[in-house]
Order: structure tokens, then C-alpha cells, then sequence
């Protein structure tokens, strides 16, 4: 029992004292003090969850239906512009309807050339050697192309990490802020902004798709089909964003928000508000052409597929630049420039769990987690202090130390506090001592059965350590499954409990031992008061 | 000074005499709580069964009936008003409207605006609104990880000890838990996803006990070869009680503290697993070590039989 090598006690202090050291710029932040911690030391804190900052989280996920819509218009525009370049073949009756792109091609000796062609357009897929687009030809002039299984998963997946940096430039354009939009599964994201209590706002920034498109208005299509929602073949009719009616356009898009490098609010010669922006060159380039071409037409600006306005084309718009007008408000041409410039979601996102917490409810929970702690911990301390006298002063201080551990793994780790984070801490500093009881009530046991001091403390450490080791196994069997299943509070919850298993195994067996050690050697006591 | 010693030095309480009694005693208890909790349900917050939660703090005392009257007053269905942690802090929970997304956020907002305009210096604390399809995961993620949690440990205590152990410690964890539900049924107190936490607490720590108190029995085992089975039990069972008492103290000082004083959102989960620790020891006697009486546990279980005519010790 008496030997415990030099080189074991600098490794146990050096633990200790790192645990103090990691600990204090947590334990500093919230005192007046906090400006006392020289800034060139390590500084790392404890995150607070959003239950105990207050915040809002949002769990939100993409519609499988619309990402499947997305992918078939995208695909449609692809096979027309393929097929439209030289040598073009010439297409008809294309339509996206039961979930595959199928049209005719009107000179029959040419449905081999379009097929070729079409299927070099599709992408392998890694490992599984799929394509992601199956191309057949059905009744030997149409052509049906079918997205494959693993092709869609693939979509998918790319879909979600495009969605995912989207609503982080949305909610956070300039980057700054410490928000959380992580991917959860193969079709959430979870979304948590610390200090915004009210998730309205968030929501209508991430509830628009802002898909914007530009397209020629159809001014063939009789107007009473149009005000009833039908079109001729080749156009659609659209419904307009204000309410008043609908708009007949041609289905192809002349410009669409990919093009767009730049999206500001600003105010139109009225004096209300609307939105510039900024093609990139292909994009100018286009819009060039097909303005020149259609002086004297309207052409349709289009929303999400509500049309915002049609104005009429006065003079060829060559510089890339435009002005989109509406029924803005100040607010709103605010939030669709940012979402303009973000770039449009590739898939529609809904909500399907909110929570939010006021940081006075969260000021609260702190001020009373924390004299909970307090006074347990005093209570522990105290129980320890009357039972085991010396061995319980040893108690006291690893219990002491255990906590600084705790605290400091938190801030190392980056692991947010929640509020049952501090329910797991108080647990943790009633469950610590454990295995100090453990040990000093096999102590007291040994020197019963007559053994001497030496004997029974070195006898009181081993044996008791089995039992310490075993019942830690199944608190950490507990605590990983719930880190697995659990989300938010209850995960901050099982990682302090993790910690807090591990730490006070280290404190209550390996510190309290050399604490022990160093004075059976100093002091030769010859009983042991326990 | 004089130590405390709240069990004294040389125990001798025969545990097992009563283990028929207690046995019976706690099957009809865990059968009685499990069909209680069939038949009136447990409270389930918004985490498990969906709708909306508000938790507002009035700046006086409010009269509960006339708040309850002006929230139906505003026909969002059925709204559930509550006290939590005081006269001035209230919970409303309502169903998920019909409708969707859209729905639920002027639900929401109509309530908080009722809230602010009629009383003044309220402040509305949280707002929490969850989808059937998310609290059907929750709920069915919760099962699963209080399941899968109790045969981890089941199995890890029969790798560790005998296959006798295992299930000693699974009827114990089941045992445990059906009280704490059936507790949860009777004071319909509100279960959400930090009521599952500690319940999953409650798997972990609750066995410590047991653990510690079959780490002796098989201690002794190895020790009085030659001991009858239930002397041998109430051997260990003394032997460990001043560290069973003194643990469960400290562990319940802790939490007792937490439940009392602690924040109210926490509720739930202190009293859970004050409650499961108290369980937890009880039924680390009477579950725990009865049942190696039944599965017929002896020294051959761990040691070799050819080493089993060597010199006997005897108990100290």
C-alpha cells in the first residue's frame, strides 16, 4: 500500500491540476471575475444547451414528393436543351407526369441517336455501377426515361447537403453567429439558433424554396381557360402571388435564380420596395438574347410558381441586371434578397418539431441548478465527513476534484450543459462517493476481522475495486445507449453521465489512494480511526 | 470524534427469512402497477403523443378557472392547463391542430398574444410544438433504449458472473421499472423525454446494488464452499449493508436536494430516480439475491468441482 511511485504522483497531480486549469474559464465566465483569465491561456467554455440559453430548435424535414418534382423538371430541361444542340432532333409531347420524363421524337430514325445521347447524360453511381437514369424506348418512338432507386437515394443525399448549406447562409448570411444546421438521418436537418426565441422568423426564412424563374407569358392561350387554371400544350397556368388570378407562361425557362450572382433589397422609382440582381455571365448572356428577341411582349417573374409580376419588355435588358417588383414590404424584399442569394433550396423543408426557451426561463434553471449542486454536494460532503472522519476528508476533496474534471471534459469537449445535464452532475456527485464507501466499508470490515492497518487498506482497495469496476460497467452500458437513442437535453444528459463515470473512478480510487498512501507513510499511524 | 456508523459493526438480520413473503409481496405489486398502468395510461407530454406546449410565468398569482376559461375561449380543442412549480407558472398544452405547420404557429400565437394582453407582465417561457410522426420516434426510440439498455446489462452481468446472475439482474431492472411506471400511472405526473432519461438512469444505477451485493456472494461462494445457500445469502447481504445504506443515503441526499429546490423542468426526472434508487435497494435484497436461491446457485457455479474438497474456511 505504501508504495506509490514518484512518477505516479506527478501523473495523478498533473491530471488534477489540468482539471482545475480547464475548469476555471467555465467557472470564471459568469462571476466579475471573468475578465481576470489572461486571454493568451487556453480559454475554451462550457457551451449551454438551448435550454439553459434559451433559443430555438427545429427539426425539419425535406418532402420526398417535391424533391422527386425538382429532379423531374430539372431533368426535363436537361433532355431539352441536349437534344435542342446541333445536330438537334426534334421532340415533342414531353411531360414529366407518374414520375419519369417520357416524350416522342417526331423523325423515328433518330430515337437511337436521342437515346445515346440521353444516356451519356446519366452518371454512374459509385460502387453499385447503377446509373442514376434508366433510358428506354417504349412503343419504338417514345422515349421514357425512369430515375433509378439508387439514383434517387444519391439525389437525395446530395439534395440534403446542398439544403443544409442553404438554410445555414439564410439564417446566418454573414456567418458569424453560432448556430447548429446538421443533417440528421437521410432526410432532416436540425436547425438550433441560441437567442432566438421565437422561431417565426426562422421559420418563413427557411419555409421558401426560392426557386426563381423567368419566362416568356403565352399570350396564345385563350384567357378564360387561363383565369380557370388551364393552359395550351407547351405552357402552364400559373397562379399569380397576390391572388388576382392566374398568368398562362411557356413552360421553358428562360432564366432561373441559379444564374444569379447577386440579390438586394432596394426600391423601385415609386418608392417601393423591390429587389435587384445580378446575373452571371451565361445567365446575362440569355436573358440578353431572349429579351431582344420579344420586344414588346411580357415576360413572367415567377416565385416558388406563383408569378410575382409580368412586366412588358421595353428595350433588350444586355447588362444582367434587373429590378423584380411586387407586393413587397420592407421585410419581406429583405428576406427574399437573402434568399435569393443563398440560392434556392433543392428541396422543400417542414418543420415537424419546434421547440423553443426563453433565456429568462434558462436564467432561472442556472441560478437553481446551481445552489441544487451546491447544497447537495455540501450534503454528501457532510455525510462523508461524520462517517469515515480522515477517509472521508480524502472523499471529500476527490469529490471536489471530480467535479473540476467534469467541468473541465465539458469545456474540452465542446459537449453542450443542458438542464438534465445538471440533473446527471448532481446524480454523478451522489453516485461518486460510491465507491469510496465501497472501499472504506471494506476497510472498516477487514480491520474487524483483525488484520493489520496496512493489510486491510491495501485488502479494502483491491477487493472493492471488483465491485467499482463492475457497477461503473452497467452505468456506462446505460448512459452510451441513451447518448445513442436520445437527442437535445437527453444526449447532454448522458454524456455528463459518461464523463462523470469515468472521472470519479479516476478521483474516487486512483487520487484517493495516493492520498492515502502519502500519509500512511508519513504519518505511521499506528490504528486507523474509520 | 466519534464516527457515525449507521448500521452497527456485526449485522446479523435474517434477510431471507422473509424472502417467500417479500417475493410474493412484489410480484403482485409489479403486476398490480404494470396492469394499473395498462388500464389508466401514463400522462404522456407533447414529446410522445404530439400538440403544442406553452409555459407561461404570470407576474402575480392568476386565477387558474378564469385562464382556462379565456384560453377556450379562443377554440383551439382541448386544452390541458396545469401548475408547474408554483402559483405563477402554468403550462397549456393543446392538441396538434388540424391544418398543419401554418395551424400550429397561430395556435401559438394567439394563445401567447391572450397571454400578454390580459395579464400584464407575463412572460411566455417556452413554446414546444411536435409532429405525430416525431413523437411516434420518440416514443418508440424511448422503448427501444430502456429494452435494449436492460438486456445489455443483463448479459453483461452473466459474461461477468453466471447465466443465475444475468437473470437475477433483469428481474431486478424489470421490477424496478414497473414500479416506477406504475408511480408515474398513479400521481399522473407528466412523462416526457427526461422521464425516459431516467428510466434509463434508473437501469443503470438502480443495479448497482445488486452488483455489488452478488460481487460478495460470489465472493462468499468461493470462500464457504460448504454453507447452505441461505445462510450464505444473509452472510453477504449483512456483510454489504452498512455500504448499501450509506450509498443509497448519499445517492438520495443528492437527488433529494435536486428534487426539492431544483428546476422545475427537472421535476420529472429527480423524483424518477430518487424513486428508482429507493426501489433499487429494496429489490437488491428481495429480488436480486431470492431468486439465486431458485435457479439453484452453489460454489460449483464458480469453482471447479475437483477443487471443491479443499481445506473449508470458516466465517470470521
Amino acid at each position: 500500500m505504501l508504495e506509490f511511485p514518484r512518477w505516479k504522483v506527478w501523473l495523478v497531480s498533473l491530471v488534477v491540476v489540468a482539471g482545475i486549469f480547464f475548469s476555471l474559464p467555465s467557472l470564471l465566465a459568469g462571476t466579475p471575475y471573468k475578465n481576470a483569465w489572461p486571454a493568451w491561456l487556453p480559454h475554451d467554455k462550457i457551451n449551454l444547451g438551448l435550454d439553459l440559453a434559451g433559443g430555438s430548435h427545429l427539426l425539419l424535414e425535406a418532402d420526398a414528393g417535391d424533391a422527386m418534382k425538382q429532379r423531374l423538371q430539372r431533368k426535363e430541361d436537361e433532355v431539352q436543351t441536349e437534344l435542342k444542340r446541333s445536330p438537334s432532333v426534334d421532340i415533342g409531347d414531353i411531360s414529366t407526369a407518374g414520375g419519369r420524363v417520357s416524350f416522342m421524337v417526331r423523325d423515328p430514325s433518330q430515337v437511337d441517336t436521342a437515346v445515346e445521347r440521353l444516356r451519356a447524360l446519366s452518371k454512374p453511381l459509385a460502387l453499385t455501377g447503377n446509373r442514376d437514369w434508366d433510358v428506354q424506348v417504349v412503343d419504338s418512338t417514345r422515349v421514357v426515361l425512369t430515375p433509378t432507386a439508387s439514383g434517387s437515394a444519391q439525389a437525395m443525399k446530395d439534395a440534403m447537403s446542398v439544403a443544409r448549406d442553404v438554410v445555414r447562409r439564410r439564417i446566418d448570411p454573414s456567418g458569424t453567429r453560432e448556430i447548429t444546421v446538421v443533417t440528421e438521418g437521410s432526410n432532416r436537418i436540425l436547425v438550433e439558433v441560441p437567442g432566438v426565441d421565437n422561431p417565426d422568423q426562422l421559420k418563413r426564412l427557411i419555409g421558401q424554396t426560392a426557386r426563381l424563374e423567368f419566362k416568356l407569358v403565352d399570350l396564345q392561350a385563350s384567357p378564360s381557360d387561363v383565369q380557370q387554371g388551364h393552359a395550351p400544350p407547351g405552357s402552364e397556368a400559373l397562379p399569380m402571388a397576390d391572388g388576382t388570378g392566374f398568368v398562362a407562361v411557356k413552360r421553358r425557362v428562360i432564366v432561373s435564380g441559379d444564374q444569379l450572382v447577386k440579390a438586394q433589397p432596394t426600391f423601385d422609382e415609386n418608392g417601393r420596395p423591390a429587389i435587384s440582381f445580378t446575373f452571371n455571365s451565361a445567365g446575362a448572356h440569355r436573358f440578353g438574347r431572349v429579351t431582344q428577341d420579344n420586344i414588346g411582349k411580357p415576360f413572367a417573374i415567377i416565385l416558388d410558381n406563383k408569378v410575382l409580376s409580368y412586366p412588358t419588355i421595353q428595350t433588350p435588358i444586355l447588362g444582367g441586371q434587373g429590378q423584380i417588383t411586387g407586393n413587397f414590404t420592407v421585410q419581406s424584399a429583405n428576406e427574399l434578397a437573402v434568399n435569393l442569394s443563398s440560392g434556392q433550396l433543392p428541396v422543400k423543408l417542414i418543420p415537424i418539431e419546434e421547440r423553443s426557451i426563453g433565456p429568462d426561463l434558462g436564467k432561472d434553471s442556472i441560478h437553481w441548478g446551481a445552489i441544487a449542486s451546491a447544497v447537495g454536494t455540501a450534503g454528501v460532503i457532510l455525510f462523508m465527513l461524520v462517517t469515515y472522519g480522515r477517509f472521508g476528508v480524502y472523499a471529500t476533496i476527490a469529490l471536489i476534484v471530480n467535479a473540476f474534471l467534469i467541468l473541465a471534459c465539458l469545456a474540452l469537449f465542446g459537449s453542450a450543459l443542458t438542464l438534465p445535464g445538471i440533473a446527471g452532475f448532481v446524480l454523478t456527485i451522489g453516485a461518486a462517493v460510491d465507491a469510496n464507501v465501497l472501499i472504506n466499508e471494506r476497510i472498516r470490515e477487514e480491520i474487524r476481522r483483525g488484520r493489520r492497518l496496512l493489510d486491510a487498506v491495501e485488502t479494502g482497495y483491491r477487493e472493492a475495486f471488483r465491485a467499482i469496476f463492475d457497477a461503473n460497467v452497467t452505468h456506462v452500458i446505460s448512459a452510451a445507449i441513451m447518448a445513442f437513442f436520445g437527442s437535445g437535453p437527453v444526449r447532454g444528459f448522458a454524456v455528463v453521465l459518461l464523463i462523470g463515470v469515468i472521472t470519479s473512478v479516476f478521483t474516487a480510487v486512483y487520487f484517493t489512494r495516493m492520498l492515502v498512501a502519502l500519509w500512511l507513510r508519513k504519518a505511521r499511524p499506528r490504528e486507523l480511526h474509520i | 470524534m466519534k464516527l457515525l456508523k449507521l448500521v452497527p459493526d456485526h449485522t446479523n438480520v435474517d434477510f431471507m427469512r422473509w424472502r417467500n413473503v417479500a417475493v410474493v409481496l412484489s410480484t403482485l405489486l409489479t403486476v398490480a402497477s404494470l396492469a394499473y398502468t395498462a388500464y389508466r395510461g401514463l400522462n404522456l407530454g407533447v414529446d410522445f403523443v404530439g400538440g403544442q406546449l406553452i409555459r407561461v410565468t404570470f407576474a402575480q398569482p392568476v386565477d387558474v378557472e378564469q385562464l382556462r376559461g379565456r384560453v377556450d375561449g379562443l377554440h383551439l380543442g382541448e386544452a390541458n392547463i396545469s401548475e408547474f412549480g408554483g402559483p405563477k407558472s402554468y403550462q397549456i398544452r393543446l392538441p396538434k391542430p388540424e391544418g398543419g405547420d401554418a395551424a400550429a404557429n397561430i395556435a401559438a400565437d394567439r394563445v401567447k398574444q391572450l397571454v400578454t394582453t390580459n395579464y400584464a407582465g407575463a412572460r411566455v417561457d417556452a413554446v414546444e410544438t411536435v409532429s405525430g410522426k416525431v413523437s411516434e420516434e420518440l416514443a418508440s426510440d424511448g422503448l427501444k433504449a430502456i429494452i435494449f439498455a436492460m438486456l445489455g446489462i443483463a448479459v453483461y452481468i452473466w459474461l461477468r458472473f453466471e447465466w443465475q446472475f444475468g437473470i437475477g439482474a433483469l428481474l431486478t431492472l424489470a421490477h424496478d421499472i414497473a414500479m416506477t411506471l406504475g408511480f408515474f400511472a398513479f400521481t399522473r405526473l407528466q412523462v416526457d423525454l427526461n422521464v425516459v432519461a431516467a428510466l434509463l438512469t434508473i437501469v443503470g444505477y438502480s443495479l448497482n446494488d445488486t452488483v455489488v451485493i452478488y460481487d460478495r456472494i460470489r465472493e462468499d461462494l468461493r470462500k464457504y464452499r460448504r454453507m447452505p445457500i441461505l445462510q450464505l445469502l444473509n452472510l453477504s447481504l449483512n456483510e454489504t449493508l452498512a455500504r448499501t445504506v450509506v450509498t443509497s443515503l448519499t445517492v438520495l441526499i443528492a437527488l433529494g436536494v435536486l428534487m426539492l429546490i431544483g428546476p422545475e423542468v427537472i421535476f420529472g426526472l429527480a423524483i424518477a430516480i430518487f424513486l428508482g434508487v429507493l426501489i433499487g435497494t429494496y429489490s437488491s435484497i428481495y429480488i436480486s439475491a431470492p431468486v439465486l436461491v431458485w435457479l439453484k446457485v452453489n460454489s460449483s457455479s464458480f469453482v471447479p468441482a475437483e477443487e471443491k474438497d479443499g481445506p473449508e474456511k470458516q466465517p470470521a
